[in-house]
């Protein structure tokens, strides 16, 4: 390829908490401070920055943001139109798009989530209290064709994210006998990551796999630690072209290759969707993206020396870990028992900051973010010579990969 | 009104004109998929075109209601108030629509029995006069009529 690739050459973040801590800072506030943080780190100012580009209906509007923070002018606004946590790297990629066709030089992809100042995702549509006496149940109108799809799981109680991934993850249990002991590996070795990093919410919180085996069922086969962490905080990170990013202050990191998209009749995944083709409804659905991302970059799973995969929850990665083909289909249960995933001595380590299962969920940006450490050498739990990082966004929705390399 | 399984303060359902015909059978207990007129592509839920040859016409098909589990889920925390835990939802793969599958609720279904293939039959349960919700029981459970 010879067209200049688009480098990241900066990251940052706000502290990160649970659920809820967050309630004297509002969410674009936060926001600021994590776009500041990206800019500094970087060494940059915030008038070389000219593009703002978020995802998953990010409340914080670019245009609002660019105001805030002073932009000379906004160049690129974008969002990507992906649900949830699938966008994360597509964000990225749309940043890298706009940098390498001159549309803008320096875009900051940005997630701000402080869920305790608005609607707790996974809840019932309106935070009004439910009535004493509520009147029966009538049919809706649906404002939005999101909502007419859900027309299809709201009525059914299928409205926690927990819920909606147990269907998948039931199903390859039943068709490959992968075990709630080889989930738990993941969630386990995730959170060991995190107690290495002090950012994380979990920093400080061990987790056995017998805590995990003794953690309340909330949608079999989920039990609490197979689900991410519901968080306050936000991230940035500072896209900019191949010539700005040789003056950067910190080691720039490529962006080799990135691919975004949903297969076909996919829609929302099984969230809303009953009739996803039979060979893609146990898995993340993201093979043939991955497959995508494989042949344009010229790398294959091989090469990947350390990933971090979008883990909404733990059975989402097991999917994608044989998707993306760094095991055969139905052996991603093995793969995890055999220790893959750990820092120490795993053939994969992955999540190294301890993922949205153990670090934080801030839709996965703090993926990338951590994808950027590893491949620039300041992880809290680095791999050493690590040339090549997986970074994922969110299984079993539409969603998109990036591949970065060490320069 | 039939028997009731879940409490009244469960969400509504949401329909936009494509969808409504869909609830409208409901209403009068019928189970219906969209099938294309075209090509017989069978699917759920409504679409204003089908996926396979793109056209734009079709009907509805009322089908039986047997199917078998595809997957499910034990949910052990509550949606709505007064609703009992833990609750089934699970997609059944419906016997003779075309392949089509449907996100619904097993009730009637004792957790431990539970299983991907097992056999269900469509129970119908009244909301409200004008409401009507498809759910599932096992077939061996079927009530004299």
């Amino acid at each position: 390829m010879s067209r200049p690739r688009a480098h990241i050459v900066g990251v940052g973040e706000s502290q990160y908490t649970r659920w809820g801590k967050i309630g004297d800072v509002t969410e674009h506030a936060l926001a600021c401070q994590a776009i500041q943080r990206a800019v500094a780190d970087a060494g940059l100012s915030m008038d070389d920055v000219d593009g703002l580009a978020s995802f998953a209906d990010d409340r914080n509007e670019a245009v609002f943001l660019a105001a805030e923070l002073g932009l000379p002018a906004l160049r690129f606004a974008n969002m990507v139109w992906m649900p949830g946590g699938g966008g994360g790297c597509a964000a990225i990629s749309n940043a890298a798009m706009a940098v390498e066709t001159g549309q803008a030089e320096v875009v900051v992809v940005y997630r701000s989530l402080c869920q305790g100042q608005f609607l707790r995702f996974g809840s019932p549509l309106s935070n009004d209290s439910a009535p004493a006496d509520p009147a029966p149940p009538t049919l809706q109108q649906a404002n939005s064709l999101m909502l007419a799809s859900m027309g299809y799981a709201l009525p059914y109680g299928l409205i926690m994210a927990a819920a909606a991934y147990a269907l998948p993850t039931r199903r390859h249990m039943h068709l490959y006998g992968t075990t709630s002991e080889q989930l738990g590996r993941i969630a386990v070795t995730f959170r060991e990551h995190a107690n290495r990093n002090p950012r994380a919410v979990m920093s400080g919180r061990p987790m056995t796999l017998a805590d995990h085996q003794a953690s309340p069922m909330i949608a079999d086969p989920h039990r609490l630690f197979d689900c991410c962490l519901e968080s306050d905080g936000a991230c940035a990170v500072v896209v900019t072209t191949e010539e700005r990013a040789r003056d950067s202050a910190q080691r720039p990191v490529e962006i080799l290759a990135s691919e975004q998209g949903a297969p076909k009749g996919y829609a929302f995944g099984p969230f809303t969707n009953a009739n996803i083709a039979d060979e893609l409804y146990a898995t993340g659905g993201c093979e043939e993206m991955a497959n995508r991302l494989w042949d344009k970059s010229g790398l294959g799973p091989s090469d990947v020396d350390v990933a971090q995969l979008y883990d909404h929850f733990t059975g989402c990665v097991l999917m994608q870990l044989e998707d993306y083909g760094f095991c055969k289909r139905g052996e991603g249960g093995p793969f995890v028992e055999s220790g893959a995933l750990s820092w120490k001595g795993g053939s994969l380590p992955t999540n190294t900051h301890g993922g949205c299962l153990s670090e934080a969920y801030i839709h996965g940006l703090n993926h990338v973010v951590e994808g950027v450490r590893s491949v620039r050498g300041d992880s809290t739990s680095p791999v050493q010579y690590a040339e090549v990082c997986l970074v994922t966004s969110a299984a079993c929705v539409p969603s998109s990969a990036i591949l970065l390399g060490r320069k | 009104m039939s028997e009731r399984f879940f409490p009244d303060s469960m969400p509504a359902p949401l329909a936009d004109t494509t969808t409504l015909p869909w609830w409208q059978a409901a209403a009068e207990h019928r189970l219906v998929v969209q099938r294309c007129t075209s090509c017989e592509h069978t699917r759920l839920p409504p679409a204003p075109v089908c996926s396979e040859c793109r056209s734009a016409d079709s009907a509805w098909k009322e089908v039986s209601g047997r199917g078998k589990v595809y997957t499910y889920t034990i949910v052990h925390r509550p949606i709505a108030a007064g609703q009992e835990l833990p609750f089934v939802v699970a997609v059944i793969a419906l016997e003779d629509a075309g392949g089509v599958r449907i996100i619904s609720n097993l009730v009637d279904v004792n957790p431990e029995e539970l299983e991907i293939g097992l056999p269900v039959e469509l129970v119908w349960e009244d909301m409200s006069p004008d409401l009507a919700i498809p759910r599932f029981r096992p077939t061996s459970k079927e009530m004299p009529r």
